[in-house]
């Protein structure tokens, strides 16, 4: 297992080191010069050629690309993510205002999806072709299917112009009024969810289905053993290695969805932050925030890894 | 098993595969659902190559004077902020969501599937070069990356096929990559090597041809996948020109009049998700029916 976990990190490693040279590369390749845009927002003063040279060189812009890059990969070892071409603030502070808010979304869709998903995906496969199982293999079909941003739009229309039931959009801190803050949650986090739920559901029944076909079902059933031993004992421990990998898809299902989500309800999470920063060029925040996400998404496959090589020995020689 | 008489014709070619193919077809048309998916799509994709005869608008065509006007027998979905017909604008939206899918898809999976292979052929280190930026480029959310892309390239209609392909292809390399590792080292794949065929030979003949039919249903899915990362990046205001009607960039214009004229975001997104829902449908049917582990089962 040592060993197997070893070759993981390196693996995980080398990915985000991979993950580094495209951002930078990608940011670096954005149109317009980002020195530009700051003189044009600073309109008090007339720049001189100087000064611009000036200011290329204050944020290290002139220096060849492959120093530019180790600087900045060095800077984000030590914490440092920069400053905002914008704001001319710390990026990492703004960022880490704005985390809580996503991960406070993203994590309550990412429980909610498992609690609904995975027992909807047992009651479906062993239910199979009734009614139930019609009825919620129909949502689950339905529930991949909705664009999010879509049923965000729907839902404000409905439950707070229409009905006047739930507020249209923004964000309240839970500690500040839990009352409030549940209420502005209830929309984003079903959009956010639904489309994992269904995910899970749809992918737990398969994997469910799969299993209950073998013969040792066939065994455990024979041998007189109680339902929930069979299902929960038998079945769904041998069903578990396909719903460990969907589990690790659902992080950057959920991230992914919070850059359309927050901005259909005006969060100020991370994913608006990002979209905002590409359309102003503020690439300091465009690198912070794809590193942040990418690097969310490679430590949720490692653990996605590690839980194979755990779950299954024959994973860990191979 | 049906006893047959076979002829083989003088070229020595193999027998009549009919029964094969009544079986797939069989098995793609056994649930219901499946079949509603096929007529959506068909239905749609002949919406999209007769945008110009069904539409009653021109989609282009700006009516100021009729600007945000209500369902009406003239105008079935009403017009938009500067007059233009919603329904005609939904019809060719058709066309640019799936014209941008199809040929988004094709290229990851031309690429993908190019890549996947060879990696997973080749073994060694082609194999972990190619893999690592594979896996590093699907760290990224999709949006994200689409959006980074698109952001870099500026918007446009190629642009954002450019930056779909790139986000989609990385799943067809890993879904080719695994197949080919499978397949490699099966029991036919080294009868062909017993026999000297050369290692392109049997990529071609043994290793695609065996690899095709989980890499179609995965198009399928994609094309699904494709259309909704489209909308999602003209909803937010990063896609093709602000004139072309899409339906994402409908469905966000639509949201300043929701009070007064919800129809304005509901109709682009309900066309949206019909052709998602058709898809993802077809794609299931498409994999039950492919999948030779339920041969003779169904």
């Amino acid at each position: 297992m040592t060993t197997y976990i070893i070759r993981r990190l390196i693996q995980c490693a080398v990915v985000l080191l991979i993950v580094t040279v495209i951002i930078f590369i990608a940011v670096r390749l954005l149109p317009g010069d980002p020195l530009l845009m700051l003189v044009s927002s600073t309109e008090t003063e007339e720049f001189t050629m100087e000064q611009l040279q000036e200011l290329r060189r204050q944020y290290g812009l002139e220096k060849p690309l492959i120093v530019q890059y180790f600087e900045w990969a060095g800077n984000i070892f030590r914490g440092d993510l920069g400053r905002s071409l914008v704001s001319k603030l710390p990026v990492h502070e703004e960022i880490l205002r704005r985390i809580p808010i996503t991960l406070h979304i993203g994590i309550l869709s990412f429980i909610i999806s498992i609690i609904l998903g995975i027992p909807a995906g047992i009651i479906c496969a062993v239910k199979r072709s009734s009614w139930i199982d019609n009825v919620v293999t129909t949502l689950a079909n339905l529930g991949i299917t909705v664009p999010n941003f879509w049923l965000g739009v729907l839902m404000i229309y409905l439950f707070a112009l229409y009905l006047d039931w739930l507020p249209t959009m923004g964000y309240t801190s839970p500690f500040d009024d839990f009352w409030l803050s549940t209420r502005m949650l209830i929309m984003p986090v079903f959009c956010l969810m639904i489309g994992a739920v269904s995910m899970n559901t749809r992918q737990v029944r398969s994997a469910m289905l799969e299993v209950l076909h073998q013969d040792y079902i066939r065994t455990a059933w024979s041998k007189g053993l109680r339902f929930r031993v069979v299902i929960l004992k038998h079945a769904l421990r041998n069903a578990i290695v396909p719903i460990v990998t969907l589990l690790g898809l659902g992080v950057p299902l959920v991230l992914g969805g919070s850059v359309l989500i927050e901005q259909v309800f005006s969060i100020p999470g991370m994913g608006r932050l990002a979209v905002d920063a590409i359309m102003r060029q503020d690439y300091p925040y465009v690198q912070a925030i794809s590193l942040l996400m990418a690097a969310a998404v490679v430590f949720a496959n490692l653990i996605v890894d590690l839980a194979y090589g755990w779950i299954d020995p024959r994973v860990r020689y191979q | 098993m049906e006893n047959r008489v076979i002829e083989i014709n003088e070229f020595g070619s193999a027998p009549p595969r009919v029964s094969e193919f009544k079986r797939f077809l069989r098995v793609l048309t056994n649930r219901a659902v499946v079949v509603v998916g096929l007529v959506i799509l068909i239905t749609l994709i002949l919406v999209a190559i007769f945008a110009p005869l069904i539409a009653p608008y021109d989609p282009y065509k700006l009516d100021i004077k009729n600007r945000l006007a209500p369902i009406s027998t003239e105008h079935l979905l009403g017009t938009d902020t500067v007059g233009r017909d919603t329904l005609s604008r939904v019809i060719y939206g058709t066309r640019t969501s799936l014209e941008i899918g199809l040929i988004s898809v094709s290229f990851a999976a031309i690429i993908g599937v190019t890549l996947g292979m060879i990696s997973g052929f080749l073994g060694g280190w082609v194999y972990a070069v190619i893999m690592r930026i594979m896996d590093a480029l699907m760290s990224f959310p999709m949006i994200l990356l689409a959006l980074m892309i698109a952001a870099v390239l500026g918007g446009g209609l190629e642009n954002v096929i450019i930056a779909l392909a790139v986000s989609l292809m990385p799943g067809y390399a890993r879904l080719m990559c695994g197949q080919v590792l499978v397949v490699k080292e099966s029991d036919y794949i080294l009868a062909a090597r017993a026999m000297g065929s050369t290692s392109w030979y049997i990529m071609i003949r043994h290793v695609i041809l065996n690899c095709l039919p989980p890499i179609m249903v995965f198009i399928t899915m994609m094309l699904g996948m494709a259309i909704l990362a489209e909308a999602g990046l003209s909803f937010l205001g990063i896609g093709v020109e602000a004139e072309v009607p899409t339906w994402g960039s409908m469905i966000n214009d639509g949201r300043e009049y929701l009070l007064s004229n919800p129809i304005l975001s509901f109709a682009p997104g309900a066309a949206l998700m019909l052709v998602v829902f058709g898809f993802n449908m077809v794609g299931d049917g498409l994999r039950d029916a492919l999948d030779p582990r339920l041969r003779g089962m169904i």
